[in-house]
């Protein structure tokens, strides 16, 4: 087992497309690695030049201290799992858990405890003999995760392994592959679009966007902390509620500051002002305002939410959850609308984009609260909500960079700022 | 997860059929049957004229039809077989025609299979031209070819040999060959052959333990295409093979004569020749059907 490092590593294809562009993360011994971003953002092309199927344009991949960019994916030490799986269609299950050990010419007696024990952890001792196409997907996913277990190799990677399942199935998968890699303490990168699924499983996550890593850190910091909005916007679910706000000194105290989102105000908290003391920079200017659906709760519900933490909305749909219930509603505050926010609504709703620009110049944001269960809001009324101001998120609305003096800095804008900067503030 | 959740997912396996249920579907395929059987019928119609035609003495042949030795079975005899079974002249040309279309069918499909491999998996410059031009080859008629390669055989010394023959299969063998396994190879998923490698195999073992076992069907109905064609030709070997080498075909025709025919010779014989085709058929027809839907879809 061994550490992953990929040092300013940039793919171009032959007609000029720029898939990753130097792209630098250190993966630690046995740490379980999530590459995250939305479809085309390159890390899928990424966890390829890792495994070799993709040449190198420039840069250095290197697996437990060896330089692997001109090693073909034989000489590698690796396992892969694909997204449709791959599995020899004319082998039993038992031959394609033991295909890569006969290739290498493992002992029969070996590869035949070896696969009889990897069946068991997977719980696929009664389909030894059958062939893939008798399994359920399932199943066949089961059986392609043994395929890598099986050979104990210095690294696992993984494409979108889960994308093929169902939504209960997933949920169950993905416990069990992250039990599975924790038992064994193979160093892993996992790709996926699911942003659910990064922050569950991985130790570290790291969010690529259009070819470029936006941030890497540790699921919860991530979350708290994100570096621009992109990676607010993309990590969560449901989505940080952005609006456009300004930022204002209170008149008579001046270490206090407001942030007016239409008509309304919210009085930031002082604990917020002790770790962002940067925002006082901003005190007059427009900024993105980020709120967590989570910190949104009905205040009819709360005790006592103090003036400038409520805020008037106008409720849409409510969809109660039965734990706790959604209200979408609408606030008289401009969206924010930049690349980010466009690309992220685009990746989540697949609007076109002449509805995408219609929202975005409209004078008030659709946004999402969770609230308590039992609200009584409903479609079409007014409801007051209570904002935890002590959570609230902002960022910069020319650069899309957070004002968050915790925020770890983007690789891009700190050259040397890679590998594990645990910002957790 | 535990056993138990496994096995609730299990894929259905199709419960064995009992013995009603598969009487009650033979019935109402009936119509259906009956019309397959005809057709078979009028199909092996002329294949049973001929073998029951081989089996009657000459004198008979020359004076009735086959099939009055339906009806008077103490016609029949195994004498024609004898005969043609110690003559030289056919049992030579049988192995001739064994020792041409062996190689000429292996020939081509291993070369086929390893250039069409490379045509449609390796990443070479040029490629695709090439296999451009592998293509514009199928469309090349043999005949044009006949009186080069004659010179170049005899420039050679390869003219009336074996090995001139089976060459001259396997050169226009190829070019349909590496057409039709290119497009079958190419099907087969990338993530495939990705994940062989991973899994620690060279680009042989790639070939060999995926390529290979995954086009079995369309490697099938190439070979006994190919099979067919050089055991059935006649043209080829008539130019380059000379009388010692000349195979079943060229011995069948020699005995045609311009008033009537040895039919004591021609009957068995090509009642023999027919046997082997039929056979190589017969244990690849499972395949053979495979290999021609195989490609079409997916």
């Amino acid at each position: 087992m061994a550490g992953v490092a990929l040092e300013d590593v940039t793919k171009v294809y032959d007609d000029g497309t720029v898939a990753v562009s130097n792209l630098a993360l250190d993966i630690e011994d046995g740490e379980f690695m999530v590459l995250v971003g939305p479809s085309g953002c390159g890390k899928t092309t990424a966890l390829r030049m890792v495994a070799g199927l993709e040449t190198i344009t420039a840069g250095e991949v290197r697996i437990a201290e060896r330089v692997v960019n001109r090693v073909p994916p034989k000489d590698r030490d690796i396992a892969m799992v694909f997204q449709n799986y791959a599995l020899y269609p004319h082998l039993t299950v038992a031959d394609n858990l033991g295909f890569s050990l006969r290739l290498h010419k493992v002992p029969r007696a070996e590869i035949k405890r070896r696969v009889t024990d990897i069946a068991r952890i997977l719980g696929l001792e009664d389909l030894l003999n059958r062939k893939p196409r008798a399994l359920s997907g399932g199943q066949r996913q089961r059986v392609a995760m043994g395929r890598a277990i099986v050979r104990d190799p210095e690294a696992f990677l993984m494409d979108e392994p889960l994308s093929n399942l169902d939504a209960k199935l997933r949920v169950q998968m993905r416990a069990e592959i992250a039990r599975i890699q924790h038992d064994l303490g193979t160093t892993t990168i996992y790709v996926t679009h699911d942003q659910t699924e990064a922050m569950t499983m991985g130790d570290r996550v790291a969010v690529m966007r259009r070819g470029e890593l936006q941030q890497v850190d540790h699921p919860q910091a991530l979350y708290e902390h994100p570096v621009n909005l992109f990676v607010g916007g993309f990590i969560g679910s449901p989505a940080m509620n952005l609006v456009e706000g300004v930022l204002e000194h209170d008149d008579e105290q001046s270490g206090v500051l407001w942030a007016r989102l239409g008509e309304q105000r919210l009085r930031l908290a002082d604990s917020l002002l002790a770790d962002r003391p940067t925002l006082h920079r901003y005190a007059g200017r427009g900024v993105a305002v980020g709120i967590r659906p989570e910190d949104l709760k009905d205040a009819s519900m709360t005790t006592g939410p103090a003036d400038g933490q409520r805020l008037r909305v106008s409720v849409g749909l409510v969809e109660r959850m039965g734990a706790e219930t959604y209200v979408h509603f609408t606030l008289d505050a401009k969206p924010v609308f930049t690349e980010d926010t466009r690309e992220l609504v685009r990746e989540r709703a697949e609007m076109t984009d002449n509805v995408l620009e219609q929202r975005g110049q409209a004078p008030h944001s659709e946004c999402v609260a969770r609230v308590q269960p039992r609200t009584e809001a409903r479609e079409g009324e007014q409801l007051e909500l209570a904002v935890d101001t002590s959570h609230v998120y902002f960022f910069d609305l020319e650069t899309g960079q957070a004002i968050d003096d915790a925020a770890s800095p983007a690789p891009g804008a700190a050259p040397d700022g890679r590998g594990d900067h645990g910002g957790t503030g | 997860m535990s056993a138990a959740t496994a096995t609730a997912s299990t894929a259905p396996i199709p419960p064995r059929e009992s013995w009603a249920q598969r009487m009650t579907r033979a019935v109402s395929r009936g119509p259906l049957h009956l019309v397959l059987i005809v057709i078979a019928l009028v199909w092996l119609l002329p294949t049973v004229g001929l073998l029951v035609a081989s089996l009657r003495p000459p004198s008979e042949s020359a004076q009735t039809g086959w099939w009055k030795a339906l009806t008077d079975t103490s016609q029949l005899t195994f004498e024609n077989y004898r005969q043609i079974l110690d003559d030289p002249l056919i049992t030579q040309a049988f192995w001739n025609t064994v020792l041409i279309t062996v190689p000429a069918t292996l020939g081509v499909v291993v070369i086929g299979a390893l250039a069409a491999y490379a045509f449609a998996w390796i990443d070479f410059r040029g490629r695709d031209w090439l296999f451009v031009g592998v293509v514009a080859l199928l469309v090349v008629p043999i005949q044009v070819a006949l009186i080069p390669v004659a010179k170049l055989y005899g420039t050679l010394g390869i003219f009336g040999d074996i090995s001139g023959v089976v060459l001259f299969h396997v050169a226009f063998g190829l070019p349909f060959a590496v057409f039709l396994l290119r497009n079958f190879f190419a099907q087969i998923p990338r993530e495939l052959l990705e994940a062989a490698r991973i899994d620690g195999a060279s680009e042989l073992k790639v070939f060999r333990t995926v390529i290979l076992p995954i086009g079995l069907p369309a490697l099938a109905s190439l070979a006994i295409f190919q099979f067919l064609w050089v055991w059935n030709d006649l043209l080829v070997a008539l130019v380059f093979a000379d009388t010692s080498n000349a195979p079943l075909t060229v011995a069948i025709r020699s005995q045609m004569r311009q008033f009537g025919t040895n039919f004591d010779i021609i009957g068995p014989a090509a009642f023999l020749s027919m046997l082997v085709p039929l056979a190589v058929f017969f244990a690849f027809q499972r395949y053979f059907v495979q290999g021609i839907l195989a490609g079409s879809e997916r």
